[in-house]
C-alpha cells in the first residue's frame, strides 16, 4: 500500500509547488522540489540489498475494482533499477536546473508541476504489474513531455516539437494499448506476471503475432527508434534540465524498459528476435551516422541518444535468442547484462553531456557548433565533464562505456555462431554495422568536445562574453562524471548490485536467482579477444576519419532533402491538414437546415435498418382495442388540423391550426381514459396559442410577401421518412411487449404503499418524486432564462444610450 | 384504434419534420409543437389504449389504462411547454436584435462582429 504511494508522491508534491512559487519568491522553488526525488530515491534505495538477493515487492492499491483495474507496483531488479535512474538522475537534474532557469524570468511553478507530474508517470510505468495502469502512466508520461518541450511556449519551435512528439509518442502508445488488449484475451488477465507463467499458451494463439506488433509498435515510438526517432530532435527545443532528464535518462528508456520486461512472453517467437534486434542495429547506424551531420550541440546528443537507444534495443533483441540456444554458445548470455549494463552507463555519461551543453548555451549564448571553439581555457571544469562523457561514450578506457561496448560486441559476435532463424546466413552481418556504428559513435564523441573546446576561439561570434559556469550548476555532472569513472573500476559491485536482479528479471528462464548469472565483468580478459581488437579497430579508423572530417563532412548535404522522414512527416501533417479541412467544410455548410437534414437522415437509416436488419417489424392486429366513431373522427380532425399547418399561407392559420391540434389531442385525452392528461393539456394549450400569438404580433409583419411555402423535395423526402420510421415504430412497440409492464406493481401498492387513488398522480408526487422535482427545476431555469433574455435587452439599450 | 393511431402519428412527425426544415423561426417553434404532440401520442399508443376505467382506484372497475405512460407524459407536457416558451422569447429577442426571423440569414460569422 505504502509502496503504491510513493509513485503518487511527487503529484501530490505538484499540488503545493504553486503555493511555494506565489508565497515565497526570493527562494527558488526548485530547492522544494528537490525533496521530492531525493527522498524517493533514499527509500528506494533500501530496497536495495534484498531485491539484490532475488526478493520482489509487491503492493495493491485498488483503482476500479469492477473492472479488476487495480494500481500494483511490482518492485524486482528491474523495475527498481528503472526507479532509482528516474529518482537520482531526478535529484540531479532538479539541482541543475535551479542554477539553470532564472527565478524571476521563467514560469518556474509550471516548469516543476510538469517535471512531479512525469516523475509519478514514470515511476508508475516501471512499477505497475497492470497492463492498463501501465497504459495509463504511459501515455501519462507522453503528456508531461508535451508540457515540458513546449515549455517556451512562445517559441514556434517549441510547439511544433512537443506537437510532433505527442503525436507519435502517444500513437504509438494507442497501439500497444492495442497490444495489451490482445494479450487480456488471449491470457484472460491483465498482470504481467500472470501472462510470464503462461508464455508458452500464448505463443501458440493466432493473435499472438498481432499483440507483439502492436506492443513494439508502443516500445519503438516511445524509444524513438528507426523510423520513429524524428521527433527527438525536435524535442530538444525543451529547456535542457528536460531533455537531460526526459529525452536521455528516463522517458525515452520507457520502450526499452517495455521490451525488457516483456522479453520472457515474447522471446519464444522468431519475429521479435529479428525486428528488436534489427530495428536496434538499424537504429544505431542511422543515430550514430547523421550525429556527425549536426552543427546544434543538443542536436548532435539527440542523434547521439537516438543511436545509443538502438544499441540497448539490439542487445535486448540478442537476449531473446538466449531462450532458443542450448549451452554450446554461451557468450550470448552476455546480451541481456551489457543490455542494462549500458543502460546505467548510458544515464551517467549522456546526462552529463547534456548538462555540459546546456552550460555552453547559458554561458555563452549559443549551442551552435560553427560558433563555438576554443572553450578549454574558460571553462576548464565543464571542458573535463564533457571529455569524460565524450571518451566514454566512444568506448575509451578507463571509463564505463568501454566496458559495456565491449559486452556489446561480444553479445553481437555470438549472434553469428547460430544455426536457427537464419542467423547462419544472416547473423554476421550484425558486429559489421555494430562495428561502423561504432566508428561514427567515436567520430561524433570527438566532434563534440573538439568543436566546443578545442581549436580557435572565436568570442565576435559569441552572444555572451563567456566564463565558467556557477558551482551549482557543476555539481551535477561532475557527480556523473565520477560515477563515469568509478564504475569502470568496480563494474562487478554495479553488476551484482542493479544488474543482475535486472537480467534475472528479463531473463527468468535462464536464472531462477540474481546470483545464478555468471557473468564477470573485467576491462582486460588477459588476452588478445576479437572484441580488443574490433576496438583498436574502431580508434584507428575513428581517429583517421576525425582528422579529416572537413573534407568529407560535406557530404552529407548531397543527400536530397526530399526524401527525409522529417520531409515525409511534414508532407503528410500537411495534407492531412489541407484535406480534412477541405473534407469538413463540404458538409460543414453553417446551415442550420444542413444539420438538421443529415442528423434526420441519419436517424432513420439506423431506425429503419435496424428493424428490418434485427427482423423486429410486427404488426398484431389481434390485441387491438376497438374502433369507435369519435376516435375516427377525432383522428381526422386531428390530421386535417395539421395539414392546415404545413399548408396555411399566413401564420395567423398556422398557429390556429397547432390550437386546433393541441385541443385535439386533448380529447385524445379524454377518450384514453387519461383526465389529468387532459386537463393539463387544455390548460397548456390555451397559455401556449396566447404566447404564439403573443409572439406572432411582436415579429416582423412579413405578411405581404409571405407566401406559402416552397416546396423542396429533399425537406418532402425526409420528413416522410421519419414518418414511415415512427410509424413503424409504433406499430412494433405496441405489437410485441418483450418485458411485462410495470404498472400492475403500481396498481397493486398505490394504496398500500402511498394511500392515494390517482395512480398517475401518485407515480409523479411519490414513486417518481425526484423526476417532478427536476422537472419543476427545468421550468424554473427556463424562466429565469426568459426573464434574462428580457433584461438583457434592457440593459444593452441603457448602455448604448450611454455612449451616445 | 393503435395501427390507425401509429398512421395519425406517423403523419404528425413528418408535418413536424417539414415544418422544422423551413427557414422561418416560427414555422421551426410550430414544428417543434407538433412533434411533441406526436411525441405524447406515441407514449400514449405504445402502452395499448385499452383499459375500462382511468388509472384511479375505485369500486367495480377491474382494468385500468396503463397509468405509467400517462404519468410520462404528464411531465412531457409540463417540459415541452418549458421549452416552447423558452424558443419563443429566443425567437422574439433575436428578431429585435437581426431584424429578421429567417434563420438562413442568422449565421454567426466574423462579419457580424
Amino acid at each position: 500500500m505504502l509502496q503504491v504511494l510513493y509513485i503518487f508522491m511527487p503529484i501530490v508534491a505538484a499540488l503545493f509547488v504553486p503555493l511555494f512559487y506565489k508565497r515565497m519568491k526570493h527562494i527558488h522553488t526548485g530547492w522544494f522540489v528537490l525533496a521530492v526525488p531525493a527522498t524517493l530515491a533514499i527509500i528506494y534505495a533500501t530496497y536495495i540489498a534484498q531485491v539484490a538477493k532475488g526478493e520482489v515487492f509487491t503492493a495493491e492499491l485498488p483503482w476500479i475494482p469492477s473492472l479488476d483495474i487495480s494500481v500494483i507496483s511490482y518492485l524486482d531488479g528491474l523495475s527498481l533499477l528503472f526507479s532509482l535512474l528516474i529518482t537520482g538522475i531526478g535529484s540531479l537534474v532538479v539541482l541543475y536546473s535551479i542554477f539553470y532557469l532564472d527565478k524571476h524570468k521563467e514560469k518556474l511553478h509550471n516548469f516543476y508541476v510538469y517535471l512531479l507530474l512525469f516523475m509519478s508517470a514514470m515511476l508508475g510505468v516501471v512499477q505497475s504489474d497492470h497492463l492498463i495502469t501501465l497504459y495509463f502512466f504511459w501515455e501519462l508520461t507522453s503528456i508531461s513531455s508535451f508540457l515540458l518541450i513546449g515549455y517556451w511556449y512562445t517559441r514556434d519551435a517549441s510547439r511544433l516539437g512537443a506537437l510532433k512528439s505527442m503525436l507519435i509518442t502517444v500513437g504509438g502508445g494507442l497501439m500497444m494499448l492495442g497490444g495489451f488488449v490482445l494479450l487480456y484475451l488471449m491470457g484472460g488477465t491483465f498482470s504481467i506476471r500472470e501472462l510470464i507463467t503462461m508464455a508458452p499458451n500464448l505463443a501458440e494463439h493466432p493473435l499472438f503475432t498481432w499483440s507483439l506488433l502492436l506492443l513494439l509498435l508502443g516500445a519503438f515510438t516511445k524509444s524513438a527508434q528507426f523510423p520513429f526517432y524524428i521527433w527527438l530532435p525536435d524535442a530538444m527545443e525543451a529547456p535542457t534540465p528536460v531533455s537531460a532528464y526526459l529525452h536521455s535518462a528516463t522517458m525515452v528508456k520507457a520502450g526499452i524498459y517495455l521490451v525488457a520486461r516483456f522479453t520472457p512472453i515474447f522471446a519464444a517467437s522468431e519475429l521479435w528476435v529479428w525486428l528488436v534486434t534489427g530495428v536496434g542495429i538499424l537504429t544505431l547506424f542511422w543515430g550514430s551516422f547523421f550525429a556527425v551531420k549536426q552543427t546544434d550541440l543538443k542536436g548532435i546528443l539527440a542523434f547521439s541518444t537516438v543511436s545509443q537507444l538502438g544499441l540497448i534495443m539490439s542487445l535486448l533483441g540478442a537476449s531473446a535468442v538466449a531462450f532458443h540456444s542450448n549451452d554450446s554458445i554461451d557468450t550470448i548470455k552476455y546480451a541481456a547484462f551489457a543490455a542494462i549494463f549500458h543502460l546505467i552507463n548510458h544515464a551517467t555519461f549522456k546526462g552529463s553531456l547534456f548538462m555540459i551543453a546546456g552550460i555552453v548555451d547559458h554561458e555563452t549564448g549559443t549551442r551552435d557548433i560553427r560558433k563555438l571553439g576554443g572553450l578549454m581555457s574558460i571553462m576548464p571544469i565543464s571542458f573535463t565533464v564533457a571529455a569524460i562523457g565524450s571518451l566514454s561514450m566512444a568506448g575509451l578506457p578507463p571509463f564505463n562505456g568501454f566496458l559495456s561496448k565491449e559486452m556489446f560486441l561480444t553479445a553481437m559476435l555470438a549472434l553469428q555462431n547460430f544455426e536457427f532463424f537464419g542467423f547462419d546466413t544472416w547473423g554476421a552481418l550484425f558486429p559489421i554495422i555494430a562495428w561502423i556504428a561504432s566508428i561514427f559513435t567515436f567520430i561524433y564523441s570527438f566532434y563534440f568536445v573538439a568543436r566546443t573546446f578545442m581549436g580557435n576561439y572565436k568570442p565576435e561570434q559569441l552572444p555572451h562574453q563567456p566564463h565558467e559556469a556557477p558551482i551549482g550548476m557543476l555539481i551535477s555532472p561532475i557527480l556523473l562524471a565520477t560515477c563515469v569513472i568509478v564504475i569502470f573500476f568496480v563494474p562487478n559491485f554495479i553488476g551484482d548490485t542493479f544488474v543482475k536482479p535486472a537480467v534475472q528479471a528479463i531473463q527468468p528462464f535462464l536464472y531462477t536467482t540474481p546470483q545464478d548469472v555468471d557473468i564477470y565483468v573485467s576491462a582486460w580478459h588477459g588476452h588478445i579477444t576479437p572484441e580488443l581488437l574490433m576496438t583498436v579497430g574502431i580508434i584507428i579508423v575513428g581517429v583517421l576519419l576525425f582528422v579529416t572530417l572537413p573534407k568529407w563532412q560535406g557530404l552529407y548535404r548531397r543527400f536530397p532533402q526530399a526524401f527525409t522522414l522529417n520531409n515525409a512527416y511534414n508532407k503528410i501533417m500537411q495534407g492531412l491538414d489541407v484535406g480534412l479541412n477541405r473534407l469538413s467544410q463540404r458538409f460543414m455548410t453553417e446551415s442550420m437546415r444542413h444539420y438538421l437534414l443529415y442528423m434526420f437522415s441519419g436517424i432513420t437509416i439506423i431506425v429503419i435498418g435496424s428493424l428490418f436488419l434485427k427482423d423486429a417489424f410486427r404488426i398484431a392486429w389481434q390485441e387491438t382495442s376497438p374502433i369507435r366513431p369519435y376516435e375516427l373522427i377525432l383522428a381526422v380532425v386531428l390530421v386535417i388540423g395539421t395539414a392546415i399547418v404545413i399548408l396555411a399561407k399566413s401564420r395567423l392559420t398556422a398557429i390556429i391550426g397547432l390550437g386546433a391540434v393541441g385541443y385535439t389531442v386533448a380529447l385524445f385525452f379524454v377518450i384514453f381514459n387519461a383526465p389529468d392528461l387532459a386537463l393539463t393539456q387544455l390548460v397548456i394549450e390555451t397559455i401556449s396559442v396566447a404566447l404564439f400569438l403573443m409572439a406572432f404580433y411582436h415579429l416582423p409583419k412579413l405578411g405581404k410577401r409571405e407566401e406559402r411555402m416552397k416546396f423542396q423535395l429533399n425537406r418532402a423526402i425526409i420528413s416522410i421518412a421519419v414518418g414511415i420510421m415512427v410509424t413503424l415504430v409504433a406499430l412494433s412497440a405496441h405489437s410485441q411487449k418483450l418485458i411485462p409492464s410495470i404498472s400492475k406493481y403500481y396498481e397493486e401498492t398505490v394504496y398500500s404503499l402511498a394511500g392515494g387513488g390517482n395512480i398517475v398522480n401518485v407515480i409523479l408526487v411519490d414513486y417518481r418524486g425526484f423526476d417532478t422535482l427536476f422537472e419543476i427545476t427545468v421550468l424554473g431555469i427556463a424562466g429565469m432564462g426568459i426573464l434574462a433574455m428580457i433584461k438583457l435587452r434592457m440593459n444593452r439599450k441603457e448602455k448604448i444610450h450611454e455612449n451616445k | 384504434m393503435e395501427i390507425i393511431m401509429a398512421f395519425v402519428i406517423g403523419f404528425l412527425f413528418m408535418a413536424a419534420v417539414y415544418l422544422m426544415l423551413s427557414k422561418s423561426l416560427l414555422r421551426i417553434i410550430i414544428g417543434t409543437g407538433l412533434l411533441s404532440h406526436g411525441a405524447h401520442l406515441l407514449i400514449l399508443t405504445m402502452g395499448g389504449l385499452g383499459g375500462e376505467a382511468p388509472p384511479v382506484l375505485s369500486e367495480g372497475a377491474k382494468t385500468f389504462a396503463d397509468p405509467l405512460p400517462q404519468a410520462l407524459i404528464l411531465t412531457a407536457i409540463v417540459i415541452s411547454f418549458g421549452v416552447t416558451a423558452f424558443f419563443l422569447v429566443l425567437a422574439y429577442r433575436s428578431y429585435q436584435e437581426l431584424k429578421t426571423d429567417d434563420i438562413s440569414l442568422m449565421r454567426g460569422s466574423d462579419e457580424d462582429e
